[in-house]
């Protein structure tokens, strides 16, 4: 179990942004090879763990949805050895000034976006924040070097290395949404010596943070009775303190709103109330952002639910998360998992 | 460190290894404005070994002098600012989380989102910011203020920090091919190149190397250095803006660049703070040439450095200043060429060994 916070900071560490997530792909496949049974990987590039349960098919299925897809950017020019790039994910461009990145050209090239001076820029952008179509990004080699080793098209990931805060806080890059990979793969680690009847599908999905396509494909060719969708929800923090936000590091969050089927809601409220696992209720008043917004409209449709990491600072380089939280919701899910009967399935209703 | 005694004053000073991860260690190194403390070490134990005289001031400038060998000596006074820009943290907040104030000049555009070291133990911490999806489209049009900014050492920091303490930027110093990637080269390459001339220091001169305090809050230290150096002329030796990116509007030039990378060593002809005396631009120039050293005139304009504290100190003191160019100076990431470093060395190098008497003799002319 120890062995969670390495293969955190080396998720950390690696690319793999929406539509290009093979680096962080072939890191997740070699965790999860000695814990599941059967691995593949979707026509969009998500990767499929099965972990068959126990007694005679067919059995319920249960997918477990976690994207592993992070925001960055695209080069989209590049100008007297300079990159001109564009966001993949949403991106404020209000934090992009002097942040270190990673140019995925012919080699891994280290740089850093540049705000240009004021009087390089248009008059409108004054002293407020800069548009990110006027920023550049400079890796330090002059325009030859550039030009042979960049391209048009080529991705831009954040570079910060992971940096641990105290009380089991943990600082970095794309923690949206690789503690929950994390959390899975803990939970997937905790099954191995649990009976389970349901087999269980754990889905690195891709894509989530521009077209949901992993979210969409995935559950088409798994066809789950039911689906738990763990993703990072907002942690309450500078600047972000209403209702949309729950405490940092007490507990996860249980996602409640349209997304969620109210069975599943109360089934996971009852199992945390029985193990003592603190969570919130994280109010989802419409669409929940994550996952599940596919998964809940895929074929006939799928009953969902949301689990919530709390994140500080979502969306930017320095996303905060406690290591506790991420260790609550592995648990969370196992002992849910665990306790599905064949017969569980009856209990997902409507209250009519 | 390597021991510094095999030094001769005959060899032509260079950058290699051991200069690059002395730099190395000053830029990772914290001293924000009036906390030089971390620096200070770096430079006494380095010039212990080669300086005839070393003292710290009563503001805890570095003044170390190596004399030279010839009677008529003049007294060159070469200055470099150990501190840098940064923060202090000024309240604490619950949680684990300080509000903080800028010391020196950040763009506070340039501070969301970034991670920190903070105090003496460099303990790690972020400034954070609100997740773009609970801004307003109209909330992204205004910079955050830093009021509104905090860091966050996480939930059990404690007592570990207080306010008063320093925070610098996090970056680590890198090199990227043929340049060089790091936090606070503005003035870290001023310091290093002190460290190679006094190694190297010619005979027909008293080299007055002043290692200075709070340059970023004021010149401070500097002037107070002037006055206890007493020096016959000075050079301040800092890095300057290289802003030679391409305009917004594809159809302008960009001819406000103040310097341009890869051109070498700039040498200013006047600034916010200073007109420097004509005959060591002059100088400086005419060493170039001779050599076949490449420099550029810094573009005249704003912006500053030590000089504008030593050239009005006594009765005034011959003044110039030098610099490294450096993209992207006073953020977290300032990116900078390798051989502009060696250039401006090796400038400084060759012009001090022609400084004599003659230099300054008679009245200052442009």
């Amino acid at each position: 179990m120890t062995d969670f916070i390495a293969l955190l900071k080396k998720m950390l560490s690696a690319s793999g942004l929406s539509g290009f997530e093979d680096p962080i792909r072939e890191i997740i496949h070699e965790a999860w090879t000695p814990l599941t049974d059967e691995l593949s990987v979707s026509k969009i590039g998500s990767l499929h763990g099965l972990k068959m349960g126990r007694g005679e098919a067919p059995r319920r299925r249960v997918l477990i949805s976690a994207h592993m897809d992070a925001i960055g950017m695209m080069v989209t020019a590049i100008e007297g050895g300079l990159m001109r790039v564009t966001e993949i994910g949403g991106l404020d461009h209000r934090i992009l000034p002097g942040q270190l990145v990673t140019v995925h050209g012919r080699e891994a090239l280290p740089g850093v976006v540049v705000q240009p001076p004021a009087h390089l820029l248009p008059e409108s952008a004054g002293e407020g924040p800069v548009e990110m179509k006027y920023l550049f990004v400079d890796v330090g080699l002059r325009p030859a070097a550039v030009a042979e080793k960049v391209r048009i098209g080529d991705t831009v990931s954040y570079a910060q290395e992971p940096l641990e805060l105290t009380g089991e806080a943990l600082a970095g890059h794309s923690l949206d949404n690789r503690v929950s990979v994390a959390a899975t793969t803990l939970c997937l680690q905790e099954l191995q010596t649990r009976m389970h009847d349901w087999d269980v599908w754990a889905v690195a999905s891709a894509q989530e943070e521009e077209t949901l396509g992993g979210a969409l494909t995935s559950p088409f060719d798994i066809r789950p009775d039911i689906a738990i969708v763990i993703d990072v929800c907002f942690a309450k923090s500078t600047g972000s303190n209403d209702w949309s936000s729950i405490p940092f590091g007490e507990g996860v969050g249980l996602g409640y709103g349209p997304n969620i089927h109210p069975a599943l809601y109360a089934a996971f409220e009852e199992k945390a109330k029985a193990l003592e696992i603190p969570y919130h209720r994280d109010l989802m008043p419409k669409m929940s952002g994550t996952d599940a917004m596919a998964i809940q409209v895929v074929a006939e449709g799928i009953p969902c639910m949301v689990l919530g990491i709390p994140l500080r600072y979502m969306h930017t380089p320095v996303e905060t998360v406690s290591l506790k939280d991420i260790r609550r919701a592995g648990r969370l899910m196992a002992a849910f998992i665990a306790d599905l009967t064949p017969d569980a399935l009856d209990k997902i209703q409507w209250e009519e | 460190m390597t021991n510094k005694l095999e030094m001769s004053a005959g060899k032509l000073p260079e950058i290699g290894a051991s200069q690059i991860a002395l730099l190395e260690k000053l830029c990772n190194a914290t001293a924000v404005s009036g906390d030089e403390h971390e620096v200070r070490q770096i430079v006494l134990e380095a010039v212990k070994l080669i300086a005839d005289e070393v003292k710290v001031d009563a503001l805890g400038n570095v003044l170390a002098t190596k004399f030279g060998r010839s009677d008529k000596r003049v007294r060159v006074m070469l200055a470099a600012h150990m501190d840098e820009i940064g923060l202090m943290v000024v309240k604490k907040h619950e949680d684990g989380v300080f509000e903080f104030v800028r010391v020196g000049g950040i763009d506070e555009r340039q501070l969301p989102g970034k991670p920190v070291l903070v105090g003496r133990e460099h303990l790690p911490g972020v400034i954070g910011a609100k997740p773009i999806h609970l801004t307003t489209a109209a909330e992204r049009k205004n910079k955050i203020d830093e009021s509104a900014m905090r860091i966050d050492l996480g939930p059990e920091i404690g007592e570990k920090v207080k306010p008063g303490d320093r925070a610098t930027f996090a970056t680590r110093f890198e090199l990227l091919g043929p340049s060089i990637r790091a936090k606070a080269l503005d003035d870290r390459f001023g310091v290093a190149t002190l460290i190679e001339l006094l190694k190297h220091a010619p005979d027909q001169i008293d080299l007055l190397a002043a290692f200075t305090v709070q340059e970023e809050v004021g010149l401070r230290g500097a002037r107070v250095a002037a006055y206890a150096l007493d020096p016959d002329m000075a050079i301040a030796v800092d890095a300057t803006p290289a802003y030679d990116l391409p305009p917004w509007d594809d159809e302008d030039e960009n001819d406000r660049y103040n310097t341009r990378l890869d051109a070498g060593p700039a040498i200013y002809v006047m600034d916010f703070g200073t007109i420097p005396d004509r005959r060591l631009v002059n100088w400086l120039v005419e060493t170039a040439t001779q050599d076949e050293i490449p420099y550029q005139l810094r573009q005249p304009g704003g912006g500053g450095t030590d000089a504008g504290a030593i050239h009005k100190v006594r009765s005034g003191i011959p003044s110039v200043s030098v610099s490294v160019p450096v993209r992207y100076a006073h953020t977290a990431a300032s990116i900078a060429r390798l051989d502009d470093w060696a250039n401006t060395l090796r400038l400084l190098h060759a012009a001090l060994g022609r400084v004599t008497p003659n230099l300054l003799v008679g009245e200052r002319r442009g």
